[in-house]
């Protein structure tokens, strides 16, 4: 028998420096900017980020290690909800060096806050086929149009913009990526409410809102490879990005801080654990109703726990495969599916478990109204970043080789392709 | 945990591939399918001699390869993803298993040699006819032979078995039956013990099952006062054999998730083939769907599958509850795997020149063996541990 320990000696020599560095800098009544700071200058804030750019170059599999450090000391960690990691992700991939140095520690900070201007009214799915207007008039990009969907606009500093510079080229050729300033006339914000009652997206319009030529990110025309590595770091990320609004737990001026944070910055987002599934809660709700005793119960609460655990391991697997420099499999686009899969199963065994009370809402629903949360949130994950079934386009086409669907929209100048009329 | 397989691991799989793709070509399934015994003596030998494969996790000591349980499921996974048809999973994975978990050292020492070598086929008798697969649901009985207190160790190992067991794979041509049965008067897990007798011995009448899944054979097997010898304690079948039923259904989940990754190749291999409506029909997107749920829950079922070997291997608190996980993740998704390999065949899947019958039917009797999937997910809830 081999052996099989995948703890590697170097993961113990990082973990055991990161406890040191920890009991020397981690204070609790530090405040929350002061902290984070200095966590990032030390670069066990990223650690697997470049050592140029606040990190240490680690694997990701170490970085985990790194994290794992920090939760285990009850030390806060850098911001890293929602999609200001994409933001990062594009910026260090793509960005010039002003780019890195202008966003990315007050990214990391929390100072700033971004949002993914990608989806419009006409085209969601069809990414490539979207509308807004970027024109150059000899000074600046100067944009028109709207977007939609845009999570975390309304209180958003920056925001990743795919925009059409380009209209007489076949339509992914025409496009280019830009990093906007929200904070200007030319941009207007609107909260959109959503089935679960929360507000955590906003329909955005442009009036002639402006960008100066050198936050554009890569080249004109080529935004659409830029966009790319945005969305492979959404699906990859999509469980860092659920697990929204979960606080540290502990005394001191930072968690006070952090709380504060939550509760402010983060509360159009509560619902997000929800959206998952709840999971971790389905068998003490069983226990707690009684109807652990009820086997249809228990056959659905088993569905739920196989698929979630499976894909627990398959990231595992993924994970582990990486660590050991083996060529990724197709498996690693398999996540998101699963999730959406895991959350509409809960959502049932959920709802079974509850019996009349799924009826209810609030404070007269189960769990003053968690419950019911879920059930009117799952919805969500099967559509935001991609619906299902673009992602089983995706692991047929990508992941398993197989035809694309013939195409009419790719051989033509964007100008002459049909699209929506509204919107 | 280990999450990935070593290069040694790797290297062995793909040896034990390169010998089933060699030996078990769709030819050689329908040949041996069509016969009582069901399985190739010639292929037998090599795959034991050459390959050792019969006591792969068998510890050296008592004559096997000293590999562990992970390796075990290496060699399932490639049965299964070759149909091999041959005695190897009631031999090695239930009766060697049993007897490692149950049997004292002299037991061990004296039982086990002939099995890693290949020489003597053994299986697992535990269902009834009932077809129950509770432990404790046997009505087999054991009567010791000879009460005198003064008798020798031998005498006081001596019984005999009366009832009868079916679903027993392998079961007509075993030469050596591990059978469990009951202390007469007892009931429940309380009074269960494992036995082990001859396959042909006195007492013993075996009838071949016509099965539904002819690469798998079953015997249905009766006992009229038949001899056998305790294996392990009296009345200690309890405590080992719910273990044993474990380790089988995470032997059986790796065999499943081989058939099942053979279903979605075929099905893949297929769709990028046949042409209809001047294209393949692997463009149409409710061909290319299918085949994406499949490869994801052959994703998910195999890393349930993997996750349980492991589990097994370290012995961790949570083996229970994920062998049962494993098992009925495993045959839920061969099971569909094997229906929408048909499925994507067109009428040509239904025939019976087509080889998707074989998997199908293969699948079938794995989602019923050992417990049907809802049964295994009512284990899991019921050991699930917070
Ligand atoms: C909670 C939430 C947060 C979001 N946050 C953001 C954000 O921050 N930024 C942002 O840019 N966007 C965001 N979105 C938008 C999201 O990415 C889009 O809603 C999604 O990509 C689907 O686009 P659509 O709504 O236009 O639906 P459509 O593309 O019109 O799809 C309608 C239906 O048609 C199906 N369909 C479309 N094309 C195909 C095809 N080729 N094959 C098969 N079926 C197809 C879809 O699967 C779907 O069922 C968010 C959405 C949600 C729900």
């Amino acid at each position: 028998m081999t052996d099989t320990n995948t703890v590697t000696s170097s993961e113990q020599e990082i973990r055991s420096e990161v406890r040191t560095w920890l009991e020397q800098n981690w204070d609790p009544d530090s405040t929350l900017l002061a902290w984070r700071n200095k966590l990032i200058d030390s670069g066990w804030g990223v650690p697997a980020w470049p050592k140029d750019w606040h990190g240490r170059g680690l694997t990701i599999g170490l970085g985990d290690a790194v994290d794992d450090e920090l939760r285990q000391a009850g030390a806060v960690s850098v911001a890293k909800t929602g999609v200001r990691m994409l933001a990062a992700a594009t910026i260090l991939e793509h960005g010039t060096d002003m780019h890195k140095e202008k966003f990315l520690r007050q990214l990391l900070t929390g100072e700033d806050t971004w949002c993914q201007l990608f989806s419009e009214p006409g085209s969601g799915s069809d990414l490539a086929g979207l509308t807004t207007r970027a024109d150059f008039d000899g000074e600046n990009w100067i944009f028109n149009g709207q977007k939609v969907w845009t999570t975390s606009a309304h209180h958003a500093q920056y925001g990743m913009l795919l925009a059409r510079s380009n209209w007489d080229v076949p339509k992914h050729q025409g496009m280019t990526y830009f990093l906007i300033d929200m904070e200007q006339p030319g941009v207007e914000v609107r909260p959109l409410r959503q089935m679960n009652g929360h507000a955590s997206f906003n329909e955005i319009f442009f009036t002639d809102a402006k960008v100066a030529p050198e936050f554009m990110v890569n080249k004109e025309g080529v935004g659409w490879k830029v966009a790319m590595t945005t969305l492979a770091h959404e699906r990859r990320l999509a469980d860092g990005i659920r697990s929204w609004g979960r606080g540290d737990k502990g005394n001191g001026r930072v968690y006070e801080e952090q709380k504060a944070e939550i509760a402010t910055v983060m509360e159009p987002y509560k619902w997000y654990p929800q959206r998952a599934g709840r999971v971790d809660l389905l068998i003490e709700r069983a226990k707690a109703t009684g109807k652990f005793d009820d086997p249809t119960v228990r056959q659905a609460i088993g569905k739920v726990l196989i698929m979630a655990k499976a894909a627990e391991w398959t990231g595992r697997r993924v994970k582990a495969a990486h660590a050991l420099g083996r060529p990724p499999g197709a498996e690693g686009s398999l996540g998101k599916l699963a999730g959406s899969q895991v959350a509409r199963l809960a959502a049932q065994a959920h709802t079974l478990i509850a019996g009349a009370d799924a009826m209810l809402t609030n404070d007269d629903g189960a769990m003053d109204g968690l419950i019911s949360e879920i059930l009117i949130s799952v919805p969500a994950e099967s559509i935001a970043g991609g619906t299902d079934e673009i992602q089983r386009n995706i692991i047929s086409e990508r992941g398993l080789g197989m035809p694309k669907e013939p195409r009419t929209d790719v051989d033509r100048p964007f100008r002459d392709v049909p699209r929506n009329t509204v919107g | 945990m280990q999450f990935t397989f070593s290069d040694e691991q790797e290297e062995f799989r793909l040896i034990v591939r390169r010998f089933m793709d060699d030996k078990s070509p769709t030819t050689e399934i329908r040949k041996l399918m069509d016969t009582d015994d069901g399985y190739d003596k010639a292929v037998w030998k090599q795959l034991s001699e050459e390959l050792g494969l019969p006591g792969i996790h068998i510890p050296e000591e008592y004559g096997g390869q000293g590999f562990g349980f992970i390796e075990l499921c290496i060699v399932l996974e490639e049965m299964g993803r070759a149909l091999l048809c041959a005695p190897y999973f009631s031999a090695t994975a239930l009766a060697a298993t049993a007897i490692i978990e149950a049997g004292t050292e002299e037991q061990k020492l004296a039982l086990l040699p002939d099995i890693a070598s290949g020489q003597t086929l053994a299986t697992l008798a535990f269902t009834d006819t009932t077809g129950n697969w509770e432990v404790g649901s046997t009505e087999v009985t054991a009567e010791p032979v000879g009460n005198d207190s003064q008798a020798s160790d031998s005498q006081a190992n001596s019984f005999q078995l009366k009832g009868t067991k079916s679903f027993v794979v392998d079961g007509h041509i075993a030469d050596l039956l591990v059978v469990a049965a009951r202390t007469p008067g007892t009931t429940g897990a309380y009074g269960l013990s494992l036995f082990t007798l001859p396959g042909s011995g006195n007492g013993i009448k075996r009838r071949l099952l016509k099965s539904l899944d002819p690469t798998r054979k079953l015997a249905c097997i009766e006992f009229d006062n038949a001899p056998a010898t305790l294996l392990g304690e009296l009345n200690g079948a309890g405590a080992t054999l719910p273990h044993i039923l474990n380790l089988a259904a995470v032997a059986l989940a790796s065999e499943s998730i081989g058939g099942a990754q053979k279903m979605l190749e075929s099905s893949l291999d297929y769709a990028q083939l046949r042409m209809q409506f001047g294209r393949l029909i692997g463009s149409f997107q409710a061909i290319k769907h299918k085949c994406a749920d499949m490869f994801l829950e052959v994703e998910l079922a195999r890393s349930a599958a993997y996750y349980a070997a492991a589990a097994a291997a370290e012995q961790t608190a949570d083996f229970p509850a994920v062998a049962s996980l494993s098992k009925a993740c495993a045959s839920d998704t061969y099971m569909k795997a094997a229906q929408e390999c048909i499925q994507i065949h067109g009428g040509i899947g239904f025939t019976w020149e087509n080889d998707t019958h074989l998997y199908f039917k293969r699948a079938k009797s794995s989602e019923v063996f050992l417990g049907d999937p809802n049964y295994h997910r009512d284990q899991l809830v019921l050991r699930w541990e917070n």
